[in-house]
């Protein structure tokens, strides 16, 4: 369990130096977000009334496809050089990898998240009538739940051939009740009519449950062949 | 120059056993029935053509590619198992190319277990580079990064070391300076299996040519035969 | 067991033409929806064949992520790929039933929109097999599988949750049937559980003997001593001098 941790902050820790030194992905990534916000804010433009009932939609959905970019890169960086053999043949346990993967792309995430919730909240003049506080959980347990599974598929669909084209494909199938427990939180709160305590336990079950699941099946995904 | 950790040199010498060894690669199969038994302490140079087998074979032996059919037996364990006494050097230089060498290394320590730089700078500087060298690995020179990938197979201080063209588009100085260093690792009793064209280089520091045909091992021999064409030694 | 296939056959066809009679002419038109209802004989059968494939096809993957088995490897393919047609007859016949009765297309009911997921799941995961290098397809795809299989009570309850929430028309069949469409819907349930199973059977060995094929061609390049691998214009730079 030491090592586990140990190896898995060591990789997180990396993974951090790498991008800071290339800050490609970084950039492209925080690009991308802005456009797929502006973009967003010019095809609905409804009044703020209505946009308390449509923004939670809009958010996650271009949080689901910012993420995805983020999340193609994740493992683009293990096959050059092909480094990924080396992590494969030390004793390294394969879960530490992945922890330290979803970590990463959860900091990494939920940084564009960050960036792009305010320009939403500009851009559609937004204020939360119902309990505000509550968008840290589902906005931490949303991000996890895109993120962990996204972290899985993109290992998978880097060893396939169509790489960058696989993830979405086999991501977005999967994550379809998160993503409207995510949606369906965020405008109960936004609009103030519902509570949003279903769709928080829904995100939590949905968290726990595949969290295992990855952490189970990862040995096998990693060391397929 | 000894660069093997002191504290295992009382380690049991074993040695490599394959039985059988299948590959196939869908309808292509690159390796077709290898058996062969190699001893503890020894070096083995690896020669065939292209597609001869030699890289699927190493791969195999590091527990990288698992055989269609067949037993890889490592010092009486499967490769996954013995995955500490096994060090292997690829084709590709298995290090990240925006990291110093010794950021590599100290990141590739770590999955080992091992702490400290001391390691590290160590077994830098026993394939002639500068721990201190702060470039990224991807600004090296070709045979600077040949020399860096030697250092992280055997940061671990294995006990058998898989090489995969270590000499490819080194200079002959680099490549004569690479290949003592292993001689010594011989002699402190590692066990050395090297893929190459270049079997010249090795002539009286291999203890054994292992020459591999279509999937095959053909045949083992003691020294290079005379009517070896010299274009391929170069 | 050899004979086992075309007393299936058999039973399929008599099964799917009694069902086919039963349904058609014997079962009573139904008082509100009219003609249009005996769809359902058809749409709800399938449904029910392709969710016993999709767990046909979870076991199979979970058989094969113990046991490395590659023929389980091959009923998982099979049993998904049979899935995904009886998953897709039902969601078409469910809007062409929809759309007399309701005026609407689609709506998003709790069982449809579970069915849709799951279409989208299986989908993918045919995706998956046809996109990934030969050697991983099996490992790769049985771990898909327990995926899917995980997210569907997770699907059936974020969707039976958004629904009560925000509530649409009532559909549905609205309780129980009818005791004169009993013998009509049952006949049909068995008609296309015996159909779904002859042709995921059928299929089963279509793949292996496809994969025996394969196994084939690979022995021989195995037995092979090069003579398709350019061996004669390699240069001999062993053995005696030319």
């Amino acid at each position: 369990m030491n090592s586990l941790w140990s190896i898995t902050l060591a990789t997180l820790a990396k993974d951090i130096r790498l991008e800071w030194r290339s800050k490609d992905a970084l950039n492209a990534m925080l690009f991308f977000s802005l456009l797929v916000v502006v973009i967003f804010s010019f095809s609905f433009d409804p009044l703020a009334e209505e946009s308390r009932h449509i923004v939670g939609g809009l958010i996650w959905v271009a949080f689901l496809f910012a993420a995805v970019v983020a999340l193609n890169q994740t493992w683009a960086r293990e096959l050059r050089n092909q480094v990924l053999d080396a992590y494969r043949i030390s004793p390294a346990p394969a879960n530490a990898l992945f922890l330290a993967k979803a970590m990463g792309n959860f900091i990494f995430v939920g940084l564009l998240e960050a960036l792009m919730t305010p320009l939403f909240i500009v851009f559609y003049n937004l204020r939360a009538l119902g309990p505000a506080w509550q968008l840290i959980p589902v906005a931490v347990l949303g991000t996890w739940a895109l993120v962990v599974n996204g972290t899985f598929f993109a290992a998978m669909s880097v060893r396939t051939r169509s790489r960058e084209l696989m993830l979405p494909l086999l991501l977005f199938p999967i994550s379809i009740p998160a993503v409207l427990g995510m949606v369906q939180a965020t405008t109960a709160i936004l609009t103030g009519e519902e509570s949003a305590r279903f769709w928080i336990v829904l995100l939590l079950t949905y968290d726990v449950v595949f969290t295992t699941a990855c952490l189970a099946l990862f040995g096998a995904i990693l060391h397929a062949e | 120059m000894t660069i093997s950790d002191p504290s295992s040199a009382t380690r049991s010498s074993g040695c490599v056993v394959v039985k059988g060894l299948i590959k196939q690669f869908g309808r292509f199969a690159a390796l077709r029935g290898v058996t062969a038994e190699f001893a503890a302490g020894k070096f083995y140079a690896i020669l065939g053509d292209n597609g001869a087998g030699k890289t699927t074979l190493l791969r195999t032996l590091a527990g990288l590619s698992s055989p269609t059919s067949g037993e890889v037996s490592i010092l009486g364990a499967s490769p996954r198992a013995a995955c500490r006494d096994i060090g292997y050097m690829a084709h590709p230089s298995l290090l990240y190319d925006e990291m110093s060498g010794l950021e590599n290394l100290r990141y590739f320590a770590r999955l080992y277990g091992i702490a400290g730089d001391q390691r590290c700078e160590q077994v830098i500087r026993a394939v002639g580079l500068d721990p201190k060298l702060a470039r990224p690995v991807g600004q090296y020179s070709q045979g600077m990064r040949q020399r860096m990938s030697l250092a992280r197979a055997i940061l671990h201080d294995p006990q058998i070391l898989l090489l995969d063209e270590p000499f490819s588009n080194v200079d002959m100085h680099s490549a004569r300076e690479m290949v003592a260093l292993l001689k010594s690792m011989r002699e402190a009793g590692k066990t050395i299996f090297l893929v190459t064209h270049q079997a010249s280089l090795l002539a009286g520091a291999a203890d054994e040519f292992v020459w591999m045909e279509l999937g095959k091992i053909v045949d083992r021999t003691r020294s290079i035969p005379p009517d070896f064409p010299a274009e391929r030694a170069q | 067991m050899k004979r086992a296939f075309p007393i299936l056959a058999v039973l399929t066809v008599v099964f799917v033409a009694y069902g086919f009679y039963l349904g058609l002419f014997v079962a009573p038109t139904e008082r509100t929806m009219g003609e249009v209802q005996r769809i359902f004989y058809f749409h709800a059968p399938s449904g029910w064949t392709a969710f016993w494939l999709f767990f046909v096809n979870l076991i199979a993957s979970v058989v094969y992520l113990i046991r490395r088995n590659l023929k389980a490897d091959a009923l998982a393919v099979a049993a998904a790929e049979v899935g995904v047609v009886f998953c897709t007859v039902v969601l078409v016949t469910g809007p062409l039933w929809a759309r007399p009765v309701w005026g609407i297309w689609w709506t998003w009911d709790l069982r449809l929109t579970s069915t849709l997921v799951l279409w989208l799941i299986y989908v993918s995961y045919l995706m998956l097999r046809r996109f990934s290098g030969s050697a991983q397809t099996p490992v790769l795809a049985a771990v898909l599988a327990i995926f899917g299989a995980l997210d569907v009570p997770l699907v059936y309850f974020s969707i039976w949750f958004f629904r009560t929430q925000h509530p649409q028309p009532v559909i549905g069949n609205g309780g129980s049937l009818d005791p004169s469409m009993r013998p009509a819907f049952w006949t049909n349930v068995a008609a296309f559980s015996c159909y779904g199973a002859l042709l995921c059977w059928a299929r089963y060995r279509v793949e292996l003997m496809h994969r025996n094929v394969e196994e084939a061609y690979a022995l021989e390049s195995l037995l092979d001593e090069g003579s398709s691998s350019g061996a004669d214009t390699r240069p001999a730079y062993r053995g005696s001098p030319q």
